[in-house]
């Protein structure tokens, strides 16, 4: 990590971005329908869209000549800050939507705060993707109550894609002294003060969608500093192998 | 340079990017979409659409080039973020083009919260606003697939963005 905390700021979000647009992608050409299937790969470049221009200003800060590309393609994984929600597997439709929900719906109430950042590379950003996530996260929340409040199946479904997902939330408002040095410096958002409105907002998808509310569950983080699920690793290397065995290869 | 000619440049200038189509709907230009933010006579500042638009880096290639071809080689292309591009920037000259070439185009003012398109599109073929939304999402990121519940006709509507 360099000293200026603005490059891992930068980095964190450019890899949330990236990370889950990758996964989003998985999914071109295998989805159940052709309108899922191009949503999805919408939000997929929506969430790229992001991650170029939050890597490109960690890569402005950090001044070591490193551009999005060499930041997307050219680290591994133990470097990747992303938080583990977004490297979860897509695994079935209900696991997929409910992963987009969940972030969607923090990244609407972050990027609705990033836009008072006092550093305009941050604020631009927040402030031409806060609409394309809104989208989003209407999208899956959508989603959520077609599953949840549809078959048995898909309730159950349902059940366990919230199960699984749940233990990965607190990470997304956890703060750490990077986040602290941000707050204070006026750039970055406080997190934790993001929470309640989350839980507000997720509540009233899950009463629509005959869900139950979940309770707590003991949370995995360590996303942001490098410590991963198994599975990222697996993302970075079908994302990274072109780049990496043809490196200077142009189109 | 003599504010006589400052003004004569930049419209040369606007008259070039008049000419730069949109790669996806070759009907209207860059500046009927409104992505274009500035013009002077040493750089054009243009805007993405959407975040991810793959159109973006055709579009800063095609305006490179019609720069380049008109003379202005020393005229600079910049990207700006801020303020982000909205429905609104198509002018009314560009949603004309739209309807007429098949696309219902976006309502202007919508409110930022009527994402779905709540209100009924009027179908560019009949007219007729009895018309319902198939897919949210239709063959470009900004657009949504329609159809016309009274003369049948398919349609790409684009999106209140």
């Amino acid at each position: 990590m360099t000293h200026d905390p603005s490059f891992e700021y930068a980095l964190r979000l450019g890899d949330d971005a990236l990370v889950l647009g990758q996964r989003l992608g998985e999914w071109c050409g295998h989805a159940p329908t052709i309108e899922v299937d191009l949503s999805l790969a919408n939000l997929g470049l929506d969430l790229i869209g992001q991650a170029m221009h939050f890597l490109g200003v960690a890569g402005d800060i950090e001044g070591k000549g490193r551009d999005a590309d060499k930041l997307a393609f050219f680290r591994d994984e133990l470097d990747f800050t992303n938080c583990l929600l977004v490297e979860q597997p897509n695994g079935d439709f209900a696991q997929t939507m409910t992963r987009q929900w969940l972030y969607s719906t923090y990244q609407a109430l972050f990027f609705d705060a990033l836009k008072a950042s006092s550093d305009a590379r941050f604020a631009e950003v927040a402030d031409k993707a806060s609409k394309e996530v809104r989208y989003h996260a209407e999208l899956s929340a959508d989603w959520v109550v077609r599953l949840g409040d549809g078959t048995p199946e898909s309730h159950q479904r349902m059940l366990g894609a919230l199960d699984w997902h749940w233990r990965f939330v607190p990470e997304l408002f956890a703060m750490d002294a990077v986040d602290e040095a941000m707050v204070s410096a006026g750039v970055g958002v406080d997190k934790a003060a993001l929470r309640p409105a989350f839980d507000a907002r997720v509540n009233a998808v899950l009463d629509k969608a005959t869900l139950p509310r979940q309770d707590d569950q003991r949370p995995l983080r360590g996303g942001r500093k490098g410590h991963h699920s198994e599975h990222l690793g697996h993302l970075l290397a079908t994302m990274q192998h072109i780049p990496r065995s043809h490196p200077d290869a142009r189109w | 340079m003599p504010a006589g000619e400052i003004i004569d440049v930049c419209s040369a200038i606007e008259a070039v990017l008049h000419t730069v189509e949109d790669p996806e709907i070759p009907v209207i230009s860059v500046m009927d979409l409104g992505i274009v933010r500035a013009v002077d006579a040493t750089e054009v500042a243009i805007t993405p659409t959407y975040t991810g638009c793959p159109a973006t880096a055709v579009i800063e290639t095609s305006i490179r080039a019609a720069l380049d071809a008109a003379g202005f080689e020393e005229t600079a292309v910049k990207t700006v973020l801020s303020p982000p591009w909205s429905t609104d920037f198509i002018t009314d000259e560009g949603r004309a083009k739209l309807k007429a070439y098949g696309i219902a185009p976006p309502p202007k003012g919508a409110d930022a919260a009527s994402l779905k398109n709540a209100g009924p599109a009027e179908c560019p073929r009949c007219g007729s606003e009895n018309t319902r939304e198939i897919s949210r999402f239709g063959s470009t990121p900004c657009k949504a697939l329609w159809q016309c519940n009274a003369c049948l006709e398919p349609f790409d509507r684009f999106k209140c963005h």
